[in-house]
């Protein structure tokens, strides 16, 4: 393969979305640019990079972004961050909120919406302790192609098997044919939107727990950092973040510390005692 | 090592679950009916068991009902693992005392999950 458009690609791929594509990655280039490319009615990769070299605004670049992204994602990942939410950060949550009867959660790249759907599982199992309260679940991604899937709330009989128990499959989703659509009570329950991770995220308020989960381990060390600091600009002083398992904050900033309750489980460093922290 | 035992009137199906389930460590016993599976589960009891629905002899339903009224048949952890996959059948599992549901096609990635999710991983 020509490694002619490799710069390219790889300073155009690290702007827009903060993706770290190394030298050793370049066969991924090839493997999902080409189907890409023959989809879009180009003879080569080459053909199709050409037309973003000349205007970066084309929207190609956000189909090459989005194939270059990895969108994995699974109900329940981790199974952990949903069991504190349960134990600790909800009952946390209903104490120290009771004023305002509210809290935000913003999942901060969703992809396919697995991740705040099961939040939202969650807090529809346990909504007879929320008589009256308005819980939040803001999730968002760069990519419009996931947001659409997730807000359909439809997925596949592979996908509904990867980490839902299926008391809560029968429960919360209806057939349709070969795939299962989440029922609108639980859709309803979340605000999908685009955003970059790379903008300010004051425009979407602040919030009382963050899930960053697996996609800082995508960007380079300074675009992590400053993803970082500009999520602890909006986490509540008690709030929490979590990260990815194989995550962490350390070398990245001084902003976030690890509490004891779990791994990937992070409070203000200078805060008071975290919403973890009972 | 916790037991499993295997439930299927496939034999190819029996081998590929044997074959997942030891690799994840389990000691696995086969049955090729609900009546086998029953008959073994009355000289012993697994940790778990992987059940087909639809067997000559004795079905996957049928026998879940039998294990879970014989002493002791509240024990073993049962996943279904069928082709079966409307909600009607899930439900009517669910009901009579299944654990988990694999819908087939399967691989060792769902067994895996499944069975974390349930405790035996
Ligand atoms: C592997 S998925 C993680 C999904 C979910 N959080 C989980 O842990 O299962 C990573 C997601 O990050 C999104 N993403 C990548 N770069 C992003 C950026 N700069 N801003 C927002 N989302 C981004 C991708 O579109 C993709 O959907």
């Amino acid at each position: 393969m020509p490694s002619g458009y490799f710069d390219f690609i790889r300073d155009f791929l690290k702007e827009h979305s903060g993706l770290v594509v190394t030298p050793d990655k370049m066969y991924l280039l090839e493997t999902r640019l080409n189907p890409l490319a023959r989809k879009l009615g180009y003879s080569s990769i080459d053909e199709m990079i050409g037309v973003l070299q000349n205007n970066p605004n084309d929207p190609i670049g956000i189909d090459v972004s989005e194939a270059m992204n990895t969108h994995e994602s699974l109900f329940f990942r981790d199974n952990a961050p949903f069991e504190l939410f349960k134990t600790t950060l909800l009952p946390e949550l209903l104490k120290r909120r009771a004023d305002k009867r509210k809290f935000r959660v913003w999942c901060a790249a969703c992809s396919s919406g697995q991740e705040p759907y099961s939040l939202a599982m969650v807090l529809d199992e346990l909504s007879g302790k929320l008589g009256g309260w308005r819980p939040e679940i803001v999730a968002t991604d760069i990519s419009k192609s996931v947001l659409q899937r997730a807000a359909n709330g439809l997925y596949s009989q592979f996908e509904v098997q990867r980490g839902l128990p299926v008391q809560l499959l029968v429960k919360y989703f209806t057939q349709k044919d070969e795939n299962w659509r989440l029922n609108d009570n639980i859709r309803n329950m979340i605000t999908f939107r685009e955003f970059n991770l790379l903008d300010d995220p004051k425009v979407l308020g602040t919030f009382d727990i963050i899930m960053c989960r697996n996609v800082l381990i995508y960007f380079d060390i300074a675009t992590k950092s400053r993803v970082l600091g500009s999520i602890s600009r909006v986490l509540a002083d008690d709030g929490v973040l979590f990260l990815g398992s194989a995550e962490s904050t350390m070398g990245l900033t001084e902003e976030f510390w690890p509490v004891k309750a779990g791994r990937g489980v992070y409070k203000h460093t200078n805060g008071p005692a975290s919403i973890a922290e009972p | 090592m916790k037991s499993c035992l295997i439930v299927d009137d496939s034999k190819v199906i029996r081998m590929v679950a044997k074959k997942i389930l030891e690799d994840l460590e389990f000691q696995t016993v086969e049955a090729a009916d609900g009546q086998q599976a029953l008959d073994a589960c009355k000289e012993v009891m697994p940790d778990a068991v992987l059940l087909d629905w639809n067997m000559p002899v004795m079905s996957g339903i049928e026998y879940l009902r039998a294990l879970r009224v014989l002493p002791g048949g509240d024990a073993p952890i049962v996943v279904f693992c069928t082709t079966e996959n409307d909600i009607e059948h899930i439900q009517e599992a669910i009901e009579a005392g299944a654990n988990e549901y694999i819908m087939k096609p399967f691989d060792s990635e769902i067994i895996q999950a499944k069975f974390t999710q349930v405790g035996l991983l």
